[in-house]
C-alpha cells in the first residue's frame, strides 16, 4: 500500500545492534491466534534459529517482519523500520528466501536474478557483477544460464538464496531452507550460511522443523509451539531452562572381574552431587553417571578423573553427554502444553 | 555502515522509482516470447484474412460503379459475404479480439502464486500495487501489438492486392475503430485479470473466462434474441406499444459489451450510418424515413456512439477496480 511518508526514522534507541525486535506481536486469523504475544530478539552477526512444527506461526512471524502481513496487535522493528509503516525500505535490506521458492521456469537462473535485481533498483553494472558473486557463493556459475526449469529442488534453493543476498541485504530470513535437499547439500548450505555471517557480518534467522541443522549452525534459537515462542537462547540455555535439572557424563572404564566392577560402581556413586550410577549392559559400553543439578557436571568430571587415578581405575573415556536440542525441543512443547 | 550518522544517510541504491515498470517489461518480454503470443496472432490474423477474402471480392464487382462512392476503403472491413452476412471483418475482430484479453491475464496473478513466485516478487522493495499494475500494463501493450499489426496488414492487404488508397478521413476513422477496440480488449483484459485474482487454479480461470467469452459473444445474441422475442408485443398491437417494446428490446441487448462494441465499429466505420437507437416515437419513425442519406464526419459518430464508448470504459474500469482491491486485501499465501 502506498503510505504518505517515506521518510527513514531510525529506531531512537540507537546504541543496540539489534537487527529484528518484536514487542508483543500478534497475529489472529478469526479466532485462530497464529502469533502469539511474541517477543523476540535477533541480533546482528548471530544466526538465529526458529524452530517448531509446521503450523506453529513461523511463517506468519516471517510475513509480519517483512511487511507482507499486518500484525493483529504488537509492534516490530526490522532495522529500526516498521515494516508496516515502510515495508519498501524494510525489503530493500532484506533478503527472503520462502516456503517452497519458486522461479520463472522459462527463464535462466541468471535472468531470473536480474529480475530481482532491477526490482530493487540495481544500476546494471552493480547488478551483473552481484549476480556473478552470489551464483559463485552458492556455486550455482555453471548452470546460471539454463533454465531453471531444468533445475533440481536443491538447485532452486541455492538460486533461491542467491536471490536473497543479491540486493547485498543486511539480514537473511530464510524459511526453511534445507527441506527437499539431500543431506550433502544440506551440509553445503549451512556451510555457505556460517560463511556469510562471517565474511558479510550479516545476521540470519531461519525457521526450521529439523532440530539437528538448527543446532549445528545457529548460535541462538527460539523455540516456537502454537503460535508462541517458549524459549530463546543457545542451547545450552535451553537446556537449562528445560531440562530435568541433571546432567549425564558417559564414563568408559576397563574392569577386568566382577569385583572391580562393584567397586567401581560404589567409587562413582561415592562422589558429591551424584544421584544415579548406571553400569553398562556389556563389557565394550561406557558407564553413565547423573548428576544434580546439571551445573555441577564439569566438576563431577575432574572428580572421575581423581578418584580413577586414586582406585586404580583404567579410564578410556571420560565426556559429557550434551542434551540434544531434539530432547529439548519436546520438553518445551510438553511443557507449554501442560 | 558508516558512523557519521544523522549527517550521512547510508549509501546505498535508491529505492526503485517505478516498480511496475520493472513488472511490466519483463512480463511484457513474456509474453512476446509465449507461445501464446503467436498463437493468437495467428488466430486473429485468420479471423481477419478469411472475411478480408470475401469483402475483397465484393469490393472489386462494386468498385467500378461506385468510384467517388464514401469510404470505399473502410468497406474492407464492413462488406460480408453474400452468402453469410456476419462474415465481416469487424464482426470477426469483435469475435475474436476478447481472446487476446483473457489470454494475457487469466493466469497472471494465480500463475504467480501456484509457481511459488508471488511471495518472493512481494519481498522485493516494491509496492504491492506495482504487480497488478505492471501487469495490466504490459497485458495491454502486448494487445495494442497484436491490434496495430493485424489492422495494420488488413489495410496493407487492401492497398496492395485491390489498389485502394485510403482518405485522409478513412485513416482517421479507422485508427478510432483501433482505439476503440483496443479500449474493448482491455475490458477483456481486466475481466481476466480479475478472474486471476479470485480463481486460484489458473486452468480454472480460463475455463470460465472462455465460457463467459463464448456465452457473450457467441450466445450472446442468441439468448437476448430468445429474450426480446418472449416480450415482443403481438402484431396487432399499437405503433405506441411496438415502439416502447422495441426500446426495452434494445436495452436488453445492450446489456451485453459486445452488442456495444458492435454498434460502435458499425458507426464508426461506416460514415452513412447516423442513427443505431430505436426510434421512440412515431414521429422519430416519420423523421427517419424522410432523412436524405448523409455522411457524417468523425466527430458526428463519435457523438452518436459517446455513451457506448463511455460504457465499455467504465466496464474495464470496474473490473480492473475489482481486481485491484481483491489482489491488495488477499494474503500473501493461499
Amino acid at each position: 500500500m502506498r503510505r504518505a511518508k517515506p521518510a527513514v526514522k531510525r529506531a531512537s534507541g540507537g546504541d543496540d545492534d539489534a537487527v529484528i525486535r518484536t514487542r508483543r506481536l500478534t497475529k489472529r486469523y478469526g479466532n485462530l491466534v497464529a502469533v502469539n504475544n511474541l517477543d523476540l530478539e535477533v541480533h546482528r552477526g548471530e544466526i538465529f534459529g526458529l524452530l517448531g512444527q509446521n503450523g506453529a506461526g513461523k511463517t506468519t512471524t516471517i510475513l509480519m517482519l517483512l511487511g507482507l502481513t499486518e500484525p493483529t496487535s504488537g509492534e516490530a522493528r526490522v532495522m529500526g523500520l516498521d515494516p508496516e509503516r515502510e515495508p519498501r525500505l524494510v525489503k530493500r535490506r532484506v533478503g527472503y528466501l520462502p516456503d517452497a521458492v519458486g522461479f520463472y521456469g522459462g527463464l535462466t537462473g541468471r535472468q531470473n536474478l536480474r529480475y530481482t535485481a532491477s526490482l530493487n533498483g540495481l544500476r546494471r553494472a552493480a547488478a551483473e557483477s552481484a549476480i556473478v558473486d552470489v551464483l559463485e557463493q552458492v556455486g550455482l556459475t555453471d548452470r546460471a544460464d539454463d533454465r531453471v526449469d531444468t533445475y533440481s529442488r536443491g538447485m532452486r534453493q541455492r538460486l533461491g538464496i542467491a536471490d536473497a543476498l543479491v540486493k547485498g541485504p543486511d539480514l537473511l530470513i530464510l524459511d526453511e531452507p534445507t527441506t527437499a535437499i539431500d543431506p550433502l547439500g544440506v551440509v553445503e548450505i549451512l556451510d555457505l550460511l556460517r560463511r556469510l555471517v562471517h565474511e558479510r557480518g550479516l545476521a540470519i534467522m531461519l525457521s526450521s522443523h529439523l532440530l539437528t541443522q538448527v543446532q549445528s549452525v545457529c548460535d541462538r534459537i527460539g523455540i516456537f509451539a502454537s503460535g508462541r515462542l517458549v524459549g530463546q537462547g543457545t542451547v545450552d540455555e535451553l537446556a537449562t531452562a528445560f531440562g530435568d535439572g541433571t546432567a549425564t557424563i558417559e564414563v568408559g572404564l576397563e574392569l577386568p572381574g566382577p569385583a572391580d566392577i562393584s567397586r567401581a560402581e560404589s567409587v562413582l556413586r561415592g562422589l558429591n552431587t551424584v544421584t544415579h550410577v548406571i553400569p553398562p549392559a556389556d563389557d565394550r559400553s561406557p558407564w553413565q553417571v547423573i548428576v544434580r543439578p546439571a551445573a555441577a557436571e564439569s566438576q563431577v568430571r575432574q572428580e572421575i578423573l581423581v578418584a580413577a587415578v586414586e582406585h586404580d581405575l583404567r579410564l578410556t573415556t571420560l565426556r559429557p553427554i550434551v542434551p540434544s536440542l531434539d530432547d529439548i525441543y519436546r520438553a518445551a512443547v510438553v511443557r507449554t502444553a501442560a | 555502515m558508516s558512523a557519521a550518522g544523522s549527517t550521512v544517510e547510508v549509501a546505498r541504491d535508491p529505492l526503485p522509482r517505478a516498480g511496475w515498470r520493472v513488472v511490466a517489461a519483463k512480463e511484457f518480454g513474456d509474453h512476446l516470447l509465449s507461445v501464446r503470443f503467436i498463437v493468437l496472432l495467428i488466430v486473429l490474423g485468420l479471423a481477419a484474412a478469411i472475411p478480408l477474402y470475401f469483402a475483397a471480392d465484393q469490393i472489386r464487382s462494386v468498385a467500378p460503379q461506385a468510384s467517388g462512392a464514401a469510404a470505399v476503403f473502410l468497406a474492407l472491413f464492413t462488406l460480408g459475404s453474400q452468402d453469410i452476412a456476419v462474415l465481416r471483418v469487424d464482426t470477426f475482430v469483435g469475435i475474436v479480439a476478447p481472446l487476446l484479453g483473457l489470454a494475457f491475464a487469466f493466469d497472471a496473478v494465480n500463475g504467480e502464486r501456484s509457481e511459488g513466485t508471488l511471495p518472493r516478487l512481494l519481498a522485493q522493495p516494491i509496492h504491492r500495487d506495482d504487480v497488478i499494475n505492471g501487469k495490466f500494463a504490459a497485458g495491454m501493450a502486448v494487445i495494442g501489438l497484436v491490434l496495430v499489426t493485424v489492422i495494420g496488414f488488413i489495410a496493407g492487404f487492401g492497398m496492395i492486392r485491390l489498389g485502394i488508397v485510403p482518405h485522409g478521413s478513412e485513416v482517421e476513422r479507422l485508427a478510432a475503430w483501433l482505439v476503440v477496440t483496443f479500449l474493448y480488449v482491455a475490458l477483456w483484459l481486466a475481466f481476466g485479470l480479475l478472474l486471476s485474482v479470485l480463481i486460484r487454479r489458473a486452468a480454472t480461470a480460463a475455463l470460465i473466462g472462455f465460457g463467459i467469452w463464448l456465452l457473450v459473444t457467441v450466445f450472446g445474441e442468441l439468448i437476448t434474441t430468445l429474450i426480446t422475442g418472449l416480450i415482443a408485443p403481438a402484431a396487432n398491437a399499437s405503433t405506441d406499444t411496438i415502439l416502447s417494446s422495441l426500446q426495452i428490446q434494445q436495452f436488453i441487448t445492450r446489456l451485453l459489451p459486445s452488442t456495444l462494441y458492435r454498434e460502435i465499429s458499425a458507426v464508426l466505420l461506416n460514415p452513412g450510418v447516423t442513427q443505431i437507437s430505436a426510434p421512440t416515437s412515431i414521429g422519430q419513425v416519420q423523421q427517419a424515413q424522410q432523412q436524405i442519406p448523409t455522411l457524417l464526419t468523425l466527430d458526428q459518430s463519435f457523438l452518436l456512439v459517446w455513451p457506448q464508448v463511455v460504457a465499455i470504459v467504465a466496464l474495464a474500469v470496474i473490473c480492473f477496480a475489482a481486481a485491484y482491491v481483491a489482489f491488495m486485501r488477499q494474503e500473501v499465501r493461499a
